[in-house]
């Protein structure tokens, strides 16, 4: 019985067999970790053709983490869009409140298959991490979860989640203390403990086989809006918009539009404090092809190949890398990737949250404000999907600071009303 | 001008013929200055060691533990560029004659470009790179700009390598070959295990006629003179730049570097 949820790619041309997106990609490793990621790679394989394997991943996709997610229409947030129908593809609605639980659910089957009682992961918002702690409490798996000391303090209730949930976190306090220097930690980790370990990569990036493979779990997103957007608009959207950090969201919403060549594939970059001030993590705006942490890609860094510090006001997004088969896509031209910055991001979140009553991550919020942009480009026939790709609890604490929301009388300063445009598009903080 | 991976093939050699390990030091470059890493490098050299492993530091060094990851840090804050790099490899040789190798990660010299990166490193009279996250498999624009300017690509074999990864390894590469005693990352370890002798052991085995040499973990004579007793050499890096790291000042950690080789050198000639 084919699967419903579980849905790999059909085609299998891109990556070839050496792991290669047109001229990205690849497996820049370590030979300590060979062996591991090529075991992961034949694992895969294997799984991806098991009936079984796709029966139980169903089976936790749907009793488990939700699925299918819903499809809402934000008729109130599309106003400020230039009229265009915006349609919101809800995976904050996911167990675990964003995306990442698609691909945790699937490694962590695969990580009970290769007989690992080990894993360790990455996080950034900590949204990956309380997905994989989460996974790791279910399959009784042990579990790490590597952490920029930045990060783990303005995520602090995702801390506090995956420590709840039986994760050891640790604060990662080299280099930039953020996602960068969470994935070398790991990374590290790894190489010392590969025998019962296994590495649950969070996004579309590093060696061979994780791009293809994490691709393959997220891309039931694009699959079911296809079919949803189909069903309520009656035709394809004119752009598919998500944010991009490492890549995951974007491309799992992507990846079954790629044949519709009527549907623009539009990716959000955090452009920080503006591209053009040197404080950002625009990597496809900005970079150049590189290698970082096991691929060829586009790369944030100096003339010398050293890697430059990142920032985005977003921690998932807060990465001066990105997945092999977004700079594939950007450079063959059926991606178009642009930068949003820290404050445009700020605005979109607080429009959705008072128009539409959903707070999103402020990851997601680049979307959104991409979608703001792309709607008024396209007028009021024009229909979006953007990937809502998380919720936005755990950004409280950065929301009030921005908007001085801790503030006494902050409810009454703050305009409690959409219809103030003015104020929704234009103010400072 | 051709790179001296004959002279590092000879030194080796040399070593073999006095029934000796070679010792191989690892520094970085521009720790803790560029004038103080050749110092640091120089001192090496003329303390024992017989080849030194010069590192082109590197913003994300996930193959390495806390010591040289401090160590880059430093480095790279204190502004070290490709260019600095290639003049320690080249003052170090002109003063010492002896072997000089880069070790790095890959996306520094991606950048730089291949070809300008082996013509210079062979200019300065480098030896070859050592490159630990760059596989076999995707070697080959490195190797054939490393041949034609005369460099030694040492690949890196851990204990997880098959033993027909082990024979593509060692056809592929040039010099010698790094065994990595351990899976794990640089720094000092207190024992230095039974997986390095099995893992020399299966190197050998494939038939290769390169040196296997035995890196990460070793900190002492008594560690030194233990791996001497199976591997053509011995490999330390983290201890003596964490002799730099703790001396109260530079003149004082060039004097650690120096006695530390010396020490070293002494256990390469002991064997346990």
């Amino acid at each position: 019985m084919p699967s419903d949820f579980f849905i790999p790619d059909p085609e299998g041309q891109v990556p070839n067999v050496e792991g290669y997106f047109g001229a990205f990609g690849g497996k820049f490793i370590p030979e300590a970790l060979v062996a591991a990621v090529d075991e992961v790679a034949v694992e895969y394989d294997k799984a991806k053709h098991d009936p079984e394997f796709a029966r139980e991943l169903d089976d936790l996709l749907v009793n488990y983490t939700g699925r299918p997610s819903a499809l809402t229409e934000v008729p109130r947030f599309a106003a400020q869009a230039g009229g265009a129908r915006v349609f919101l593809k809800r995976e904050d609605l996911n167990h675990t409140g964003s995306h990442k639980i698609n691909n945790v659910l699937g490694q962590a089957l695969l990580t009970k298959r290769m007989g690992k009682t080990r894993v360790i992961a990455e996080t950034g918002a900590g949204q990956h991490g309380v997905a994989t702690a989460t996974a790791c409490a279910l399959f009784g798996l042990d579990c790490t979860i590597y952490m920029g000391e930045i990060d783990t303090q303005r995520q602090a209730l995702n801390v506090a989640r995956m420590r709840m949930l039986g994760a050891e976190v640790i604060a990662v306090k080299s280099g930039s203390r953020t996602l960068k220097d969470a994935i070398n930690e790991a990374f590290r980790d790894w190489v010392a403990n590969v025998d019962r370990t296994h590495y649950l990569f969070g996004t579309v990036a590093g060696p061979h086989p994780f791009p293809a493979m994490v691709r393959d779990f997220h891309r039931v997103i694009g699959v079911e809006a296809r079919r949803q957007i189909l069903e309520r608009a009656g035709r394809l959207p004119d752009a598919a918009i998500a944010c991009v950090g490492g890549g995951s969201n974007a491309i799992g919403l992507f990846h079954a539009f790629i044949p519709d060549a009527s549907v623009r594939l539009i990716g959000c970059e955090p452009a920080g404090h503006g591209v053009e001030t040197g404080e950002h993590a625009a990597t496809l705006t900005a970079g150049e092809p590189g290698i970082l942490h096991g691929s060829r890609s586009y790369v944030l860094q100096d003339d010398e190949g050293q890697i430059t510090e990142p920032y985005s006001i977003s921690a998932g997004l807060d990465y001066p890398g990105i997945g092999p088969e977004h700079s594939y896509l950007k450079d063959s031209g059926r991606g178009e990737y642009r930068a949003v910055t820290d404050d445009a991001a700020m605005q979109a979140l607080r429009l959705l949250s008072r128009t539409e009553g959903i707070i999103p991550a402020i990851e997601s919020a680049h979307a959104l404000a991409g979608a703001l942009e792309v709607g008024k480009e396209l007028g009021k026939d024009g229909l979006i999907i953007v990937n809502l790709s998380g919720r936005g609890d755990k950004d409280m604490d950065t929301a009030a600071r921005y908007f001085g929301l801790y503030e006494e009388g902050a409810d009454a300063e703050v305009p409690a009303d959409a219809a103030d445009t003015a104020e929704i598009e234009g103010d400072a903080r | 001008m051709s790179g001296n991976i004959q002279l590092l093939s000879d030194t080796l050699a040399a070593a073999k013929a006095e029934d000796r390990s070679a010792l191989i030091a690892y520094l970085p470059a521009g720790f803790p200055t560029v004038d103080g890493g050749i110092a640091a490098v120089k001192a090496a050299l003329e303390g024992g060691a017989d080849v030194v492993e010069v590192g082109l530091p590197h913003s994300d060094p996930v193959l390495d533990g806390p010591v040289i990851q401090t160590a880059d840090d430093i480095a790279l804050r204190g502004g070290v560029r490709i260019a600095d790099v290639m003049r320690t490899v080249r003052e170090a040789h002109a003063a010492t004659g002896k072997p000089i190798l880069v070790m790095t990660y890959w996306n520094p010299i991606d950048r730089y470009g291949v070809e300008r990166f082996t013509a210079e490193l062979a200019e300065a009279g480098g030896a070859g790179c050592i490159l630990p996250d760059l596989p076999v498999q995707e070697s080959a624009l490195w190797r054939e700009h490393a041949d034609k300017h005369g460099l030694a690509t040492v690949f890196v074999v851990a204990p997880s390598s098959r033993d027909e990864r082990l024979a593509e390894i060692t056809a592929a590469g040039s010099g010698f070959v790094y065994a990595a005693s351990l899976m794990g990352v640089t720094g000092t370890r207190a024992s230095v295990g039974a997986q390095a002798h099995e893992l020399v052991g299966r190197t050998r085995a494939t038939g290769t006629d390169l040196p296997v040499c035995v890196g990460l973990g070793v900190s002492n004579a008594e560690q030194a003179a233990e791996v001497a007793g199976f591997a053509d050499g011995v490999i330390v890096g983290s201890a003596f730049v964490k002799g730099m790291l703790d001396a109260p000042d530079d003149a004082a950690g060039v004097e650690a570097v120096r006695a530390l080789a010396g020490e070293l050198a002494k256990g390469v000639r002991r064997k346990a």
